[in-house]
Protein backbone atom coordinates (compact mmCIF):
# COMPACT_ATOMS: atom_id res chain seq x y z
CA UNK A 1 0.00 0.00 0.00
CA UNK A 2 1.54 3.10 -1.11
CA UNK A 3 1.59 6.45 1.37
CA UNK A 4 -0.57 9.42 0.89
CA UNK A 5 -0.20 13.00 0.07
CA UNK A 6 -0.38 13.68 3.67
CA UNK A 7 3.21 12.14 3.80
CA UNK A 8 5.07 15.07 2.11
CA UNK A 9 3.44 16.82 5.29
CA UNK A 10 6.83 17.47 6.90
CA UNK A 11 7.01 15.61 10.81
CA UNK A 12 9.70 16.11 13.14
CA UNK A 13 11.66 13.44 14.27
CA UNK A 14 10.35 13.63 18.16
CA UNK A 15 6.25 14.00 16.79
CA UNK A 16 6.69 10.43 14.41
CA UNK A 17 8.29 8.69 17.42
CA UNK A 18 5.31 10.08 19.68
CA UNK A 19 2.45 9.06 17.02
CA UNK A 20 4.34 5.61 16.33
CA UNK A 21 3.88 5.06 20.18
CA UNK A 22 0.23 6.53 20.49
CA UNK A 23 -0.76 4.09 17.91
CA UNK A 24 0.78 1.24 19.30
CA UNK A 25 -1.19 1.83 22.45
CA UNK A 26 -4.55 2.87 20.92
CA UNK A 27 -4.58 -0.63 18.63
CA UNK A 28 -5.68 -3.01 20.79
CA UNK A 29 -8.77 -1.12 21.83
CA UNK A 30 -9.52 -0.23 17.85
CA UNK A 31 -9.56 -4.18 17.30
CA UNK A 32 -11.93 -4.89 20.14
CA UNK A 33 -14.21 -1.76 18.89
CA UNK A 34 -14.26 -2.76 15.47
CA UNK A 35 -15.06 -6.70 16.01
CA UNK A 36 -17.70 -5.58 18.81
CA UNK A 37 -19.70 -3.18 15.85
CA UNK A 38 -19.22 -6.16 13.21
CA UNK A 39 -20.95 -8.65 15.43
CA UNK A 40 -23.93 -6.47 16.67
CA UNK A 41 -24.80 -4.28 13.96
CA UNK A 42 -23.89 -6.74 10.78
CA UNK A 43 -26.86 -4.97 8.30
CA UNK A 44 -24.04 -2.46 8.35
CA UNK A 45 -22.03 -3.88 6.01
CA UNK A 46 -25.78 -4.02 3.12
CA UNK A 47 -25.41 -0.41 3.17
CA UNK A 48 -21.68 0.10 2.50
CA UNK A 49 -22.29 -2.14 -0.96
CA UNK A 50 -19.04 -1.89 -2.91
CA UNK A 51 -17.87 0.03 -0.64
CA UNK A 52 -17.18 -2.69 1.76
CA UNK A 53 -13.05 -2.89 0.15
CA UNK A 54 -12.86 1.23 0.14
CA UNK A 55 -9.81 2.31 2.47
CA UNK A 56 -11.62 5.22 4.31
CA UNK A 57 -8.48 7.64 6.03
CA UNK A 58 -10.39 9.09 9.12
CA UNK A 59 -8.55 11.88 10.71
CA UNK A 60 -8.97 13.17 13.78
CA UNK A 61 -7.19 16.59 13.21
CA UNK A 62 -5.80 16.78 17.01
CA UNK A 63 -4.68 13.56 18.14
CA UNK A 64 -1.36 12.39 16.78
CA UNK A 65 -2.46 9.43 14.29
CA UNK A 66 -5.02 8.72 12.00
CA UNK A 67 -7.61 5.85 11.65
CA UNK A 68 -7.15 3.95 8.46
CA UNK A 69 -10.95 1.63 8.17
CA UNK A 70 -11.31 -1.15 5.34
CA UNK A 71 -15.27 -2.53 6.40
CA UNK A 72 -14.52 -5.82 4.39
CA UNK A 73 -16.68 -8.26 6.82
CA UNK A 74 -14.03 -11.20 5.46
CA UNK A 75 -11.34 -8.84 6.30
CA UNK A 76 -12.10 -5.74 8.66
CA UNK A 77 -9.31 -3.26 8.93
CA UNK A 78 -9.65 -0.79 12.03
CA UNK A 79 -5.94 0.67 12.49
CA UNK A 80 -4.24 3.33 13.93
CA UNK A 81 -1.47 4.81 11.19
CA UNK A 82 1.01 7.72 11.98
CA UNK A 83 -0.12 10.55 9.18
CA UNK A 84 3.38 9.97 7.45
CA UNK A 85 3.00 6.28 6.65
CA UNK A 86 -1.31 6.71 6.05
CA UNK A 87 -2.46 4.31 3.45
CA UNK A 88 -3.91 6.00 -0.14
CA UNK A 89 -7.29 6.69 0.99
CA UNK A 90 -10.32 6.57 -1.40
CA UNK A 91 -11.91 8.83 0.77
CA UNK A 92 -11.29 11.00 3.96
CA UNK A 93 -12.94 12.19 6.31
CA UNK A 94 -11.42 15.18 8.66
CA UNK A 95 -12.57 16.58 11.50
CA UNK A 96 -12.01 16.67 15.69
CA UNK A 97 -12.18 13.72 17.18
CA UNK A 98 -15.10 14.27 19.38
CA UNK A 99 -16.66 15.81 16.52
CA UNK A 100 -16.53 12.22 14.65
CA UNK A 101 -17.31 10.12 17.28
CA UNK A 102 -20.63 12.43 18.17
CA UNK A 103 -21.00 11.80 14.60
CA UNK A 104 -21.57 8.00 14.48
CA UNK A 105 -23.27 8.42 17.77
CA UNK A 106 -26.11 10.69 15.74
CA UNK A 107 -25.23 13.65 18.66
CA UNK A 108 -24.05 15.73 15.67
CA UNK A 109 -25.73 15.61 12.35
CA UNK A 110 -23.61 15.16 9.51
CA UNK A 111 -24.78 17.61 6.50
CA UNK A 112 -24.31 20.00 9.63
CA UNK A 113 -20.94 19.59 10.31
CA UNK A 114 -20.03 19.90 6.66
CA UNK A 115 -21.94 23.20 6.08
CA UNK A 116 -20.22 24.69 9.21
CA UNK A 117 -16.69 23.58 7.93
CA UNK A 118 -16.08 21.27 10.89
CA UNK A 119 -16.18 18.19 8.74
CA UNK A 120 -14.20 17.94 5.67
CA UNK A 121 -14.30 15.38 3.30
CA UNK A 122 -12.36 14.71 0.05
CA UNK A 123 -12.18 11.93 -2.34
CA UNK A 124 -15.01 9.30 -3.22
CA UNK A 125 -18.12 11.17 -1.72
CA UNK A 126 -19.98 7.78 -2.63
CA UNK A 127 -17.79 5.91 -0.19
CA UNK A 128 -18.38 8.56 2.57
CA UNK A 129 -22.08 8.76 1.74
CA UNK A 130 -22.55 5.01 2.53
CA UNK A 131 -20.75 4.79 5.50
CA UNK A 132 -22.26 7.94 6.82
CA UNK A 133 -25.83 6.24 6.04
CA UNK A 134 -24.56 2.68 7.47
CA UNK A 135 -23.15 3.88 10.83
CA UNK A 136 -26.31 6.37 10.88
CA UNK A 137 -28.37 3.37 11.27
CA UNK A 138 -26.66 1.66 14.23
CA UNK A 139 -28.90 2.20 17.41
CA UNK A 140 -26.97 2.88 20.36
CA UNK A 141 -23.72 4.72 21.32
CA UNK A 142 -20.34 3.84 20.30
CA UNK A 143 -18.88 6.21 22.48
CA UNK A 144 -21.46 4.71 25.49
CA UNK A 145 -20.48 1.23 24.24
CA UNK A 146 -16.39 1.62 24.26
CA UNK A 147 -16.19 3.62 27.44
CA UNK A 148 -17.87 0.85 29.18
CA UNK A 149 -15.55 -1.59 28.00
CA UNK A 150 -13.48 -0.10 30.61
CA UNK A 151 -15.74 0.37 33.36
CA UNK A 152 -15.53 3.34 35.70
CA UNK A 153 -12.10 4.91 34.45
CA UNK A 154 -13.62 4.19 31.13
CA UNK A 155 -16.80 6.58 31.39
CA UNK A 156 -14.74 9.40 32.86
CA UNK A 157 -12.12 9.62 30.43
CA UNK A 158 -15.18 9.59 27.95
CA UNK A 159 -16.51 12.46 30.34
CA UNK A 160 -13.42 14.19 30.33
CA UNK A 161 -13.55 14.23 26.49
CA UNK A 162 -16.82 15.66 26.19
CA UNK A 163 -16.59 18.57 28.31
CA UNK A 164 -13.23 19.68 27.09
CA UNK A 165 -15.01 19.09 23.33
CA UNK A 166 -18.03 21.17 24.43
CA UNK A 167 -15.92 23.87 25.93
CA UNK A 168 -13.58 24.06 22.90
CA UNK A 169 -17.25 24.74 20.37
CA UNK A 170 -19.13 26.67 22.99
CA UNK A 171 -19.94 29.47 20.95
CA UNK A 172 -20.96 27.44 18.04
CA UNK A 173 -23.45 25.02 19.86
CA UNK A 174 -26.80 24.59 19.07
CA UNK A 175 -30.20 23.96 20.80
CA UNK B 1 -58.51 24.39 13.63
CA UNK B 2 -56.33 21.61 10.80
CA UNK B 3 -55.23 18.59 12.59
CA UNK B 4 -51.95 19.71 12.02
CA UNK B 5 -49.99 16.49 11.36
CA UNK B 6 -45.94 16.36 11.38
CA UNK B 7 -44.66 14.49 8.48
CA UNK B 8 -41.24 13.31 9.32
CA UNK B 9 -38.82 12.26 7.20
CA UNK B 10 -36.45 8.39 7.40
CA UNK B 11 -33.48 7.58 5.27
CA UNK B 12 -33.11 4.31 7.67
CA UNK B 13 -35.19 1.73 9.84
CA UNK B 14 -32.89 3.73 12.70
CA UNK B 15 -34.01 7.58 11.77
CA UNK B 16 -37.79 6.12 11.50
CA UNK B 17 -37.59 4.96 15.21
CA UNK B 18 -36.02 8.14 15.70
CA UNK B 19 -38.97 10.45 14.37
CA UNK B 20 -41.41 7.98 15.70
CA UNK B 21 -39.90 8.37 19.41
CA UNK B 22 -39.70 12.06 18.62
CA UNK B 23 -43.36 13.06 18.34
CA UNK B 24 -43.90 12.62 14.40
CA UNK B 25 -47.73 11.98 13.40
CA UNK B 26 -46.54 10.42 10.46
CA UNK B 27 -43.10 9.36 8.54
CA UNK B 28 -42.53 8.77 4.53
CA UNK B 29 -39.36 6.41 3.76
CA UNK B 30 -38.91 4.87 0.59
CA UNK B 31 -37.72 1.90 -1.17
CA UNK B 32 -33.82 1.47 -2.23
CA UNK B 33 -34.26 2.31 -5.95
CA UNK B 34 -35.21 4.85 -8.03
CA UNK B 35 -38.69 5.13 -7.44
CA UNK B 36 -38.27 7.62 -4.82
CA UNK B 37 -36.15 10.72 -5.08
CA UNK B 38 -33.87 10.63 -2.29
CA UNK B 39 -32.38 7.47 -4.19
CA UNK B 40 -28.42 7.75 -2.36
CA UNK B 41 -26.35 5.31 -1.83
CA UNK B 42 -26.55 3.11 1.12
CA UNK B 43 -30.10 5.32 1.92
CA UNK B 44 -33.76 3.51 2.38
CA UNK B 45 -35.66 0.61 3.21
CA UNK B 46 -35.29 -3.06 1.92
CA UNK B 47 -38.56 -4.89 1.96
CA UNK B 48 -37.92 -6.78 4.97
CA UNK B 49 -37.10 -3.43 7.04
CA UNK B 50 -39.91 -1.78 5.97
CA UNK B 51 -42.32 -4.33 7.45
CA UNK B 52 -40.59 -4.16 10.92
CA UNK B 53 -40.61 -0.23 10.70
CA UNK B 54 -44.57 -0.19 9.71
CA UNK B 55 -44.70 -2.61 12.82
CA UNK B 56 -43.25 0.16 14.65
CA UNK B 57 -44.50 2.90 13.83
CA UNK B 58 -48.49 1.47 13.97
CA UNK B 59 -47.55 -0.03 17.47
CA UNK B 60 -47.09 3.65 18.54
CA UNK B 61 -49.82 5.24 16.68
CA UNK B 62 -47.76 6.29 13.88
CA UNK B 63 -48.62 6.43 10.18
CA UNK B 64 -45.97 5.62 7.48
CA UNK B 65 -46.14 6.98 4.23
CA UNK B 66 -44.24 5.56 1.37
CA UNK B 67 -42.82 8.02 -1.40
CA UNK B 68 -43.28 6.69 -4.90
CA UNK B 69 -42.84 10.27 -6.12
CA UNK B 70 -40.52 9.62 -9.20
CA UNK B 71 -41.24 9.68 -12.92
CA UNK B 72 -41.17 6.08 -14.51
CA UNK B 73 -39.27 6.53 -17.67
CA UNK B 74 -41.91 5.82 -20.52
CA UNK B 75 -42.97 1.74 -20.67
CA UNK B 76 -40.82 1.09 -17.39
CA UNK B 77 -43.42 1.02 -14.66
CA UNK B 78 -42.87 -2.12 -13.45
CA UNK B 79 -40.30 -1.38 -10.65
CA UNK B 80 -42.94 1.35 -9.59
CA UNK B 81 -46.00 -1.21 -9.52
CA UNK B 82 -43.62 -3.75 -7.89
CA UNK B 83 -42.99 -1.11 -5.09
CA UNK B 84 -46.87 -0.24 -4.56
CA UNK B 85 -47.73 -3.51 -4.54
CA UNK B 86 -45.02 -4.51 -2.08
CA UNK B 87 -45.94 -1.01 -0.23
CA UNK B 88 -49.90 -2.34 0.22
CA UNK B 89 -48.66 -5.67 1.23
CA UNK B 90 -46.71 -4.55 4.35
CA UNK B 91 -49.80 -2.15 5.35
CA UNK B 92 -48.31 1.49 4.50
CA UNK B 93 -51.10 4.27 5.01
CA UNK B 94 -51.20 5.87 1.68
CA UNK B 95 -48.41 6.19 -1.40
CA UNK B 96 -46.77 9.54 -2.20
CA UNK B 97 -47.06 9.87 -6.02
CA UNK B 98 -46.05 11.87 -8.74
CA UNK B 99 -47.00 10.42 -11.59
CA UNK B 100 -50.34 10.20 -13.23
CA UNK B 101 -49.60 6.61 -14.63
CA UNK B 102 -48.41 5.45 -11.04
CA UNK B 103 -51.56 6.97 -9.28
CA UNK B 104 -53.91 5.46 -11.28
CA UNK B 105 -52.31 1.30 -11.33
CA UNK B 106 -52.71 2.71 -6.93
CA UNK B 107 -56.03 4.12 -7.37
CA UNK B 108 -57.40 1.17 -9.53
CA UNK B 109 -55.27 -1.41 -7.59
CA UNK B 110 -55.21 -0.66 -3.99
CA UNK B 111 -58.62 1.65 -3.48
CA UNK B 112 -58.54 1.41 0.27
CA UNK B 113 -55.32 3.12 0.03
CA UNK B 114 -54.98 6.79 0.67
CA UNK B 115 -53.03 8.81 -2.44
CA UNK B 116 -50.82 11.86 -1.71
CA UNK B 117 -50.23 14.18 -4.57
CA UNK B 118 -46.29 14.67 -3.84
CA UNK B 119 -44.46 18.28 -4.45
CA UNK B 120 -42.46 16.76 -7.80
CA UNK B 121 -46.02 16.91 -9.29
CA UNK B 122 -46.02 20.51 -9.45
CA UNK B 123 -50.14 20.83 -8.99
CA UNK B 124 -50.06 24.51 -7.45
CA UNK B 125 -53.54 25.70 -9.15
CA UNK B 126 -56.87 24.63 -7.88
CA UNK B 127 -57.86 23.56 -11.06
CA UNK B 128 -54.68 21.20 -11.43
CA UNK B 129 -55.77 19.77 -7.92
CA UNK B 130 -58.84 19.27 -8.71
CA UNK B 131 -57.80 16.86 -11.82
CA UNK B 132 -55.63 14.68 -9.56
CA UNK B 133 -58.54 14.23 -7.10
CA UNK B 134 -61.31 13.42 -9.42
CA UNK B 135 -59.43 11.29 -11.49
CA UNK B 136 -57.40 9.52 -8.90
CA UNK B 137 -59.34 9.90 -5.67
CA UNK B 138 -55.90 12.33 -4.48
CA UNK B 139 -56.90 12.82 -0.85
CA UNK B 140 -53.64 15.32 -0.16
CA UNK B 141 -51.70 17.49 -2.00
CA UNK B 142 -48.13 19.13 -1.03
CA UNK B 143 -48.10 22.14 -2.26
CA UNK B 144 -45.06 23.28 -4.53
CA UNK B 145 -42.95 25.67 -2.43
CA UNK B 146 -44.05 28.55 -4.54
CA UNK B 147 -46.90 29.87 -2.90
CA UNK B 148 -48.05 32.91 -0.42
CA UNK B 149 -49.87 32.14 2.55
CA UNK B 150 -52.97 33.97 1.16
CA UNK B 151 -53.08 32.14 -1.93
CA UNK B 152 -52.88 28.69 -0.16
CA UNK B 153 -56.04 29.95 1.97
CA UNK B 154 -57.69 31.11 -1.50
CA UNK B 155 -56.30 27.28 -2.69
CA UNK B 156 -57.54 25.67 0.02
CA UNK B 157 -61.22 27.12 -0.55
CA UNK B 158 -61.55 25.92 -3.67
CA UNK B 159 -60.49 21.83 -3.33
CA UNK B 160 -61.26 19.11 -2.08
CA UNK B 161 -58.66 17.55 -0.37
CA UNK B 162 -56.15 17.73 2.91
CA UNK B 163 -53.46 20.43 1.91
CA UNK B 164 -49.56 19.58 3.13
CA UNK B 165 -46.91 22.30 2.89
CA UNK B 166 -43.08 21.97 3.92
CA UNK B 167 -42.09 23.81 6.88
CA UNK B 168 -38.30 22.78 7.06
CA UNK B 169 -35.39 21.61 5.11
CA UNK B 170 -33.73 22.06 1.54
CA UNK B 171 -35.26 24.35 -0.58
CA UNK B 172 -34.55 23.67 -4.02
CA UNK B 173 -36.74 26.14 -6.04
CA UNK B 174 -36.85 25.02 -9.43
CA UNK B 175 -40.61 24.05 -10.66
CA UNK B 176 -40.47 20.81 -9.00
CA UNK B 177 -40.55 17.68 -10.30
CA UNK B 178 -38.97 19.34 -14.05
CA UNK B 179 -35.53 20.26 -13.02
CA UNK B 180 -33.23 18.88 -15.64
CA UNK B 181 -29.75 20.62 -14.07
CA UNK B 182 -28.19 17.29 -12.73
CA UNK B 183 -29.30 15.30 -16.01
CA UNK B 184 -27.79 17.43 -18.13
CA UNK B 185 -24.64 17.46 -16.19
CA UNK B 186 -24.20 14.01 -15.29
CA UNK B 187 -26.89 11.93 -17.34
CA UNK B 188 -28.59 11.02 -14.28
CA UNK B 189 -32.15 12.57 -13.99
CA UNK B 190 -33.61 13.68 -10.45
CA UNK B 191 -36.59 12.78 -11.65
CA UNK B 192 -36.84 9.30 -13.06
CA UNK B 193 -33.50 8.24 -11.33
CA UNK B 194 -34.45 9.88 -8.14
CA UNK B 195 -30.98 11.69 -7.26
CA UNK B 196 -30.00 14.95 -7.62
CA UNK B 197 -26.20 15.49 -7.80
CA UNK B 198 -25.12 11.91 -7.47
CA UNK B 199 -22.68 11.12 -4.66
CA UNK B 200 -20.55 9.23 -7.54
CA UNK B 201 -20.37 12.16 -9.37
CA UNK B 202 -19.77 15.04 -6.58
CA UNK B 203 -15.87 15.92 -5.43
CA UNK B 204 -14.94 18.21 -2.70
CA UNK B 205 -11.58 19.78 -3.26
CA UNK B 206 -9.32 21.34 -0.73
CA UNK B 207 -6.74 23.89 -1.81
CA UNK B 208 -3.30 24.85 -0.35
CA UNK B 209 -5.15 28.29 1.27
CA UNK B 210 -8.19 25.82 2.83
CA UNK B 211 -10.70 26.78 0.37
CA UNK B 212 -12.90 24.11 -0.84
CA UNK B 213 -14.04 23.80 -4.27
CA UNK B 214 -17.34 21.45 -5.22
CA UNK B 215 -17.17 19.71 -7.97
CA UNK B 216 -20.40 18.24 -9.77
CA UNK B 217 -19.07 15.56 -12.84
CA UNK B 218 -15.73 17.33 -13.44
CA UNK B 219 -17.54 21.51 -12.92
CA UNK B 220 -16.83 23.32 -9.87
CA UNK B 221 -20.01 24.98 -9.04
CA UNK B 222 -18.95 26.74 -5.73
CA UNK B 223 -15.94 27.29 -4.06
CA UNK B 224 -16.12 28.14 -0.60
CA UNK B 225 -13.34 30.14 1.39
CA UNK B 226 -11.72 28.86 4.53
CA UNK B 227 -14.17 30.78 6.81
CA UNK B 228 -17.27 30.38 4.73
CA UNK B 229 -20.42 28.16 5.77
CA UNK B 230 -20.58 25.39 2.69
CA UNK B 231 -24.39 24.28 1.06
CA UNK B 232 -24.93 21.03 -1.09
CA UNK B 233 -23.39 20.34 -4.42
CA UNK B 234 -26.41 21.42 -6.35
CA UNK B 235 -26.34 23.13 -9.82
CA UNK B 236 -29.22 25.58 -8.50
CA UNK B 237 -26.89 26.53 -5.43
CA UNK B 238 -23.85 27.10 -7.46
CA UNK B 239 -21.81 30.55 -7.79
CA UNK B 240 -21.28 31.02 -11.24
CA UNK B 241 -19.32 33.84 -13.12
CA UNK B 242 -21.38 35.85 -15.57
CA UNK B 243 -20.19 39.06 -18.01
CA UNK B 244 -22.17 40.91 -15.90
CA UNK B 245 -21.34 39.47 -12.59
CA UNK B 246 -17.69 38.02 -13.06
CA UNK B 247 -16.69 38.29 -9.36
CA UNK B 248 -19.42 34.85 -9.21
CA UNK B 249 -22.74 34.93 -7.75
CA UNK B 250 -25.52 32.75 -6.74
CA UNK B 251 -27.50 32.88 -10.17
CA UNK B 252 -30.45 30.53 -9.32
CA UNK B 253 -30.30 30.87 -4.95
CA UNK B 254 -28.08 30.77 -2.02
CA UNK B 255 -27.91 27.90 -0.09
CA UNK B 256 -30.25 28.22 2.36
CA UNK B 257 -33.25 26.23 4.35
CA UNK B 258 -36.15 26.43 3.98
CA UNK B 259 -37.79 27.41 8.09
CA UNK B 260 -41.61 28.37 8.62
CA UNK B 261 -41.28 27.56 12.24
CA UNK B 262 -42.56 31.33 12.71
CA UNK B 263 -45.35 31.18 9.91
CA UNK B 264 -47.01 28.03 12.14
CA UNK B 265 -49.97 29.44 13.42
CA UNK B 266 -50.97 31.75 10.13
CA UNK B 267 -50.13 27.92 8.28
CA UNK B 268 -52.81 26.49 10.69
CA UNK B 269 -55.10 28.96 9.87
CA UNK B 270 -54.53 28.98 6.20
CA UNK B 271 -56.13 25.43 6.59
CA UNK B 272 -53.25 23.40 6.29
CA UNK B 273 -53.56 19.79 7.52
CA UNK B 274 -50.03 18.76 7.89
CA UNK B 275 -46.46 19.79 7.77
CA UNK B 276 -43.49 18.49 6.20
CA UNK B 277 -40.01 18.50 6.90
CA UNK B 278 -37.81 18.03 4.18
CA UNK B 279 -34.53 15.70 4.90
CA UNK B 280 -34.57 11.90 4.33
CA UNK B 281 -30.82 12.26 3.49
CA UNK B 282 -30.38 13.45 6.45
CA UNK B 283 -29.03 11.90 10.21
CA UNK B 284 -30.99 11.04 13.27
CA UNK B 285 -29.45 13.57 15.10
CA UNK B 286 -31.20 15.78 12.28
CA UNK B 287 -34.84 14.24 12.61
CA UNK B 288 -34.72 14.07 16.09
CA UNK B 289 -33.61 17.91 16.80
CA UNK B 290 -35.86 19.15 13.95
CA UNK B 291 -38.49 16.92 14.82
CA UNK B 292 -38.76 17.73 18.75
CA UNK B 293 -38.66 20.86 17.72
CA UNK B 294 -41.60 21.57 15.65
CA UNK B 295 -43.43 18.96 17.84
CA UNK B 296 -43.00 20.88 20.78
CA UNK B 297 -44.33 24.35 18.58
CA UNK B 298 -47.17 22.34 17.18
CA UNK B 299 -48.26 21.17 20.61
CA UNK B 300 -48.07 24.58 22.28
CA UNK B 301 -50.24 26.16 18.80
CA UNK B 302 -53.00 23.43 19.46
CA UNK B 303 -53.03 24.31 23.18
CA UNK B 304 -53.46 27.87 23.07
CA UNK B 305 -50.16 28.87 23.78
CA UNK B 306 -47.55 30.71 22.08
CA UNK B 307 -45.10 28.65 20.49
CA UNK B 308 -41.48 28.77 21.76
CA UNK B 309 -39.26 26.97 18.64
CA UNK B 310 -35.98 26.30 19.30
CA UNK B 311 -33.18 27.71 17.33
CA UNK B 312 -32.48 25.19 14.24
CA UNK B 313 -30.05 27.39 12.50
CA UNK B 314 -27.36 25.05 12.58
CA UNK B 315 -28.82 22.60 10.80
CA UNK B 316 -29.83 24.85 7.95
CA UNK B 317 -27.72 25.04 4.84
CA UNK B 318 -25.19 26.95 4.68
CA UNK B 319 -26.06 28.43 8.22
CA UNK B 320 -29.00 30.60 6.51
CA UNK B 321 -32.85 30.21 6.85
CA UNK B 322 -35.52 32.24 4.64
CA UNK B 323 -39.43 31.69 4.85
CA UNK B 324 -39.07 31.72 0.73
CA UNK B 325 -42.26 32.37 -1.19
CA UNK B 326 -44.53 31.34 1.82
CA UNK B 327 -43.82 35.02 3.45
CA UNK B 328 -43.17 37.22 -0.21
CA UNK B 329 -43.60 36.60 -3.72
CA UNK B 330 -40.95 38.88 -3.95
CA UNK B 331 -38.62 36.17 -2.67
CA UNK B 332 -35.75 35.58 -5.81
S1 LIG C 1 -30.60 21.21 -8.93
FE1 LIG C 1 -31.70 22.12 -7.20
S2 LIG C 1 -33.78 22.47 -7.94
FE2 LIG C 1 -32.79 21.03 -9.34
S3 LIG C 1 -33.39 19.02 -8.52
FE3 LIG C 1 -31.41 19.56 -7.64
S4 LIG C 1 -31.93 20.51 -5.66
FE4 LIG C 1 -33.78 20.49 -6.91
Amino acid sequence: MTPTSESKVRVRPGERAIARLACLAVQPLLTRVVRRVAAQHPSLFARLGPHQTTDFLIDPVELPFALHLRPDPQALVFRAVPRDTAPQAGATIRGRFLLLLELIDAEQDGDAAFFSRDLEVSGDTEAVVRLRNALDDMDGSLAEETSAMFGTPGRAVLARLRRAYTDATKPREYA
Amino acid sequence: MSLAELICPAGTPAALRTAVDAGADAVYCGFQDATNARNFPGLNFTPDELAEAVAYAHARGTKVLLALNTYPPAGKVDLWRQAADTGARLGVDAFIVADMGVADYIARTYPGIRLHLSVQAAASSPEAIRYYCENFGVKRVVLPRILTIPEIRQIRREIPCEIETFIFGNHGLMVEGRCSLTNYLTGQSTNMDGVCSPASDVEYVRDADGSMSSQLAGFTIDRFGPEEKAGYPTICKGRYAAPHRPEGYYAFEEPVSLNLSRLLPDLIEAGVHAFKIEGRQRSKSYVRGVVRAFRAAVDDIKAGREANIADLIALTEGQKQTQGAFETKKWR
